[in-house]
């Protein structure tokens, strides 16, 4: 089946038309346990890429080592062509690579407005020589104000603008986790279960909030452990099991692999997947 | 509404409970120190906040003649000065003490004619010394001694006396330290009043061996298990209600600093400020170069079988196991049908008699003082640190090391650093392997 | 009991010289903990560099006081760079454990026989500060205030040490109302958080220790100009833990709390002691006697910062949702 996103057939660890990220060989080992174990991986730019997977399948894991959060054992990638191994976290983010957690950082001691200002990279103010003269980032965090002020009405956050962030609910944690990263103004996000813990009513307006990104020209990562949440929204989907990448392509294709099946139904299959992938 | 009004109740139950811990250990020591008189604040523990509009007229000049650790009586001192001529004698303590009248600078020279056979000045050279009470009310001047330098120790004898030393004071340490291991293990607590139980066992020690002149055997027995009860009731009045209130464990640990200090103060109060000497027999027992006494011989031998016991009773028992099990995963043992609570109970008695016997130890070796644990607390924690926190062996493993470098390192530093050789260790291991010597590494997220 | 000039002995401390030192040191750990969450063990020694290195910029360098009081603000830089560098990527936990034992080192250091030429060993220093009241504008006379009498060395010393403590609010107010000021407080919060938005969090932490550091330093300095010499066993741990009850009593994470947790600890540290001396001396306390009055208030401060930290982690000042304990 034809697609504009891969070149010839989606298969794990297939090349990209247009890849923003790429990864190779990347592995880590908790003790004996071999928690990630990527080949090749590459992520499309301008799309929204699900990355789905039963729950122990490494998702997070890789995140973590793909954002600088964990170191691995092995492996190299690049982002935007340029080397991202060994970069320290707050240099992936400073790059445009943007993460938030799937159990929600917000801080909740600081107000939900702090939370976004916070969120603004390259602030003079930050400085510490001239955070003690006001006048020096005075019009700048009023240009950071406005901007955060704006994403917080788009995420429906601006009536509480001078809450803690303590006091939100589970759903309003995960959006101001996603607005104050898009702070950051990434080139890609990446989100970790933006849906867990988030109620149906506002899981919709979480789905449509990610297509708004995309529209923006953001390239979207998300890891998702419910297959069916991601159909209508990811471009593509890249499935994960033990580690392993054991399928890629577009949602309606993926579904139908008898290897995601696998991966989701495991125990009950005699097949090994290891197998069934070199089978294909 | 109910469940606020059950949080309330919990709350005042949690306030009555640290309350009642208070009074009981209150009562407790009011009723030791009706025999154990307070003893005159001396000079060398003098902590003192400030005092700025409220200064002591009193000058002192004084000081602690000591021999490998322990005083020694009958020494004189010459102290000259400004219209000032008068010879002081240390007590039994090794202590002495003259009340001068001018700030000035007074001299203080040791007459060498009365050092004890075979005693001579670490450093021969200096005999003389300068006491300046010009800024401070009191100065301090000490004659260390030594053994007489004049029969010259080969190298070799000096090694095998430091790691004689070394093993002793590690194998002291071990038995504190496992306490530590014990609680950080199953609770996650890093325990700062550790040090109080320390000294609680030291001088519990010596009230019941010297002031109600028990045979040692007895005193060791009630005083291991006054320092079990100890560990009783501060888990049962403080711990577990603070657990209970979900208190973060960095909460905690300031809770026990907090303790430590109260502690530490109250044995002041009630046992005073002078060092005991706890004797055992001071005979002395020579393996080669090595000149020891039957007491330190019998308290090593007394801390190796400790150790065992306690490696055996982790290892083989039931509750032992299960202990393990809490350390492991707390979450995880109780899920699998561990009273968590119970074995943290255990733990706490458990760690309070071993860190009492081990205070007792301690005290007839070296000396006796409400200051005894809180001097050692952080080599306790370089101990537990170094052999990775929360596991028993390396916690054993870690007081070796901890013993052998502070021994070892007076034989190329000067002797009052030997704490802080310790010291640095444990933070040159904390930043190269912070899961310490033989600790897994974690598993991040 | 003279209820008269124990009132004047409690109000005496809110002016005194030292109180103002605690409340430095207090202001440095606010920086470190209440906003950074750094949970510094061994703000004694910041203090301690900072006394030792004007001490010794005065009389081994032979500096000026003031450029050796700038000698000693470097110390404090390169201690804070010593410590930081190597442990603020350790556990907070393991933070408060090698801070307090790279304090004890440092206080064995400094009395150690075998650097006695430099730092007086376990005697200390003395005879640095003449240099301080050389500056003193007040004129010489004996100032009347009603409750005390200052002569004009007193009201000098206690002028440059509360405007120390003004100034320091003042700054540590502007950092902390700054985006640099956030930046702490989001790492107080949460410091995965803080590097997923790019923030270079080790560099920051490092910054709070210095800052926090000087702070301290500079409250090192008050405390030995105004005893006029620095001696080892000041800078004992009880010293950090004192700050502590301090710092908490007041309120972590403010700007006023520290000043006002200073003057109410030596205040109700004066009253009880007072107090608790005149009982005894009037025979209503028969199982105390008078220098045990002293050993009690160091169990009054034990345990303020027990039921503290337990009932009332955010301070006098603070605000609940503003401060919690992480961990």
């Amino acid at each position: 089946m034809a697609n504009d996103i891969a070149v010839g057939k989606g298969e794990p660890g297939c090349k990209k038309i247009d890849p923003i990220l790429v990864a190779d060989n990347v592995t880590r080992q908790f003790g004996g346990l071999t928690a990630v174990n990527v080949e090749h991986l590459e992520i499309p730019r301008g799309k929204i890429t699900a990355l789905i997977g039963p729950n122990g399948a490494g998702k997070t894991t890789l995140f973590n080592l793909l954002t600088g959060f964990d170191k691995p054992n092995t492996g190299a990638w690049s982002f935007e062509g340029k080397n991202l191994a060994g970069v320290s976290s707050y240099k992936v983010a400073r790059r445009g690579m943007i993460r938030t957690f799937q159990l929600t950082k917000s801080l909740s001691a600081m107000t939900v407005i702090e939370n976004m200002r916070l969120g603004a990279q390259k602030q003079r103010g930050e400085n510490f020589f001239s955070s003690l003269f006001r006048f020096l980032w005075k019009g700048e965090e009023a240009l950071i104000t406005q901007t955060a002020d704006d994403l917080l009405k788009r995420f429906k956050l601006n009536e509480k603008r001078e809450d803690y962030a303590g006091s939100l609910s589970g759903g309003q944690r995960k959006l101001l986790e996603m607005a104050r990263a898009l702070m950051g103004k990434p080139t890609l996000i990446m989100l970790d279960e933006p849906m867990a813990g988030v109620n149906p009513a506002l899981t919709q307006s979480l789905l449509e909030h990610i297509k708004g990104l995309k529209a923006n020209g953001t390239t979207v990562l998300f890891v998702e452990h419910n297959m069916h949440m991601v159909r209508h929204i990811s471009d593509w989907v890249i499935v994960m099991a033990e580690g392993r990448v054991v399928a890629e392509g577009e949602p309606s294709v993926v579904m139908k692999d008898q290897a995601v099946i696998d991966a989701y139904l495991g125990a009950h299959h005699d097949t090994d997947l290891g197998t069934m992938k070199k089978g294909k | 509404m109910t469940e606020r009004f059950s949080l309330y109740q919990l709350k005042m139950l949690g306030l009555k409970r640290i309350g009642l811990f208070f009074a009981v250990l209150i009562v407790f020591l009011t009723a030791l120190a009706g025999s154990a008189p307070a003893q005159a604040q001396s000079l060398s523990t003098g902590v003192s906040i400030h005092t700025e509009d409220k200064t002591v007229s009193q000058l002192i000049v004084g000081g602690t003649v000591k021999n490998d650790g322990k005083g020694v009586a009958g020494i004189k001192l010459h102290v000259t000065g400004p219209n000032f001529d008068e010879i002081a004698v240390t007590d039994e303590n090794g202590k002495w003490q003259l009340v001068v009248p001018t700030k000035a600078k007074y001299k203080v020279a040791i007459d060498l004619t009365s050092l004890p056979k075979g005693v001579d000045l670490r450093d021969p050279n200096v005999t003389e010394r300068e006491a300046d009470v010009t800024v401070t009310d009191t100065a301090a001047v000490l004659f260390p001694l030594g053994k007489s330098t004049r029969v010259i120790q080969s190298f070799g004898d000096q090694l095998t006396i430091r790691l004689f030393a070394g093993l002793n004071l590690g194998l002291l340490l071990a038995v504190a330290a496992i306490g530590i291991s014990l609680i950080f293990g199953t609770t996650g607590l890093n325990n700062f009043a550790h040090g109080e139980l320390v000294s609680f066992g030291a001088l519990f020690g010596w009230l019941t061996a010297v002031v109600f002149n028990l045979p040692l055997i007895l005193a060791g027995v009630i005083t291991i298990l006054a320092s079990a009860a100890f560990g009783y009731f501060q888990d049962a009045l403080l711990w577990k209600p603070l657990r209970n209130r979900r208190v973060g464990l960095n909460q905690m640990m300031i809770v026990s600093i907090g303790l430590a200090i109260v502690v530490r103060y109250l044995l002041l109060i009630f046992f005073g400020g002078e060092t005991k000497v706890l004797s055992g027999s001071f005979e002395s027992v020579k393996i080669g170069p090595i000149d020891t006494t039957v007491t330190s011989i019998a308290a090593m031998g007394l801390a190796v079988v400790t150790l065992a016991s306690v490696a055996l009773f982790l290892t083989r028992t039931r509750i032992g196991k299960a202990t393990r099990a809490v350390s492991d995963n707390s979450a995880l043992a109780a899920a699998s049908g561990i009273d968590v609570e119970r074995i943290i109970r255990i733990v706490w008695v458990v760690a309070g008699g071993l860190t009492g016997l081990s205070g007792l130890l301690y005290g007839l070796q070296f000396q006796a003082s409400w200051l005894t644990g809180s001097q050692i607390l952080l080599l306790l924690f370089a101990a537990v640190t170094l052999g990775g926190l929360g596991t028993a062996l390396g916690a054993t493993v870690g007081a070796l090391i901890i013993g052998f470098v502070v021994e070892l390192s007076s034989l190329v530093l000067p002797v009052d650093l030997k704490y802080a050789a310790a010291l640095v260790i444990l933070i040159l291991v904390l930043l190269v392997r912070p899961q310490g010597v033989l600790g897994k590494k974690q598993r991040i997220g | 009991m003279d209820l008269m000039l124990t009132l004047q002995l409690a109000i005496g401390e809110l002016f005194s010289p030292l109180t103002a030192a605690y409340i430095l040191c207090a202001i440095g750990l606010s920086v470190h903990f209440g906003f950074t969450g750094l949970l510094n063990f061994g703000q004694a020694a910041f203090a301690a560099v900072g006394a030792y290195g004007m001490a010794i910029g005065v009389l081994t360098l032979k500096l000026p006081l003031l450029g050796a009081m700038g000698f000693a603000l470097l110390c404090v830089v390169a201690f804070a760079l010593f410590l930081g560098i190597p442990t603020l990527r350790l556990r907070a936990d393991y933070l408060a454990i090698v801070t307090i034992a790279a304090a004890e080192v440092f206080r064995y250091l400094m009395s150690t026989s075998g650097f006695a030429e430099v730092t007086g060993g376990s005697n200390g220093l003395s005879q640095f500060g003449y240099e301080f009241y050389t500056w003193n504008p007040v004129p010489k006379a004996e100032y009347n205030l009603g409750l005390f009498t200052w002569t004009e060395e007193q009201v000098w010393l206690r002028l440059v040490a509360f405007s120390a403590v003004a100034v320091s609010a003042i700054l540590v107010s502007l950092m902390m109302k700054s985006p640099w000021g956030r930046v702490l407080k989001g790492i107080r919060e949460d410091e995965d958080a803080v590097r997923s938005l790019g923030k270079n969090v080790f560099f920051y932490k490092l910054q709070s220790l210095i800052i926090g550091g000087l702070f301290a330093g500079l409250g090192g300095i008050v405390f030995v100009i105004s005893m006029s010499n620095v001696q080892p066993s000041t800078w004992v741990t009880t010293f950090t833990f004192m700050i502590w009850t301090v710092l908490l009593l007041g309120g972590a994470a403010t700007i006023l709390g520290p000043i006002a947790g200073g003057m109410l600890f030596f205040v109700l540290l004066t009253l009880t002691n007072e107090l608790l001396a005149g009982l005894v001396a009037i025979g209503w306390l028969p199982f105390l006697d008078q220098p045990q009055v002293a050993q009690i208030r160091f169990i009054l401060i034990g345990l303020a910062l027990m039921l503290l930290v337990i009932f009332r982690p955010q301070g006098i000042f603070g605000n609940k949702k503003e401060l919690r304990f992480n961990g």
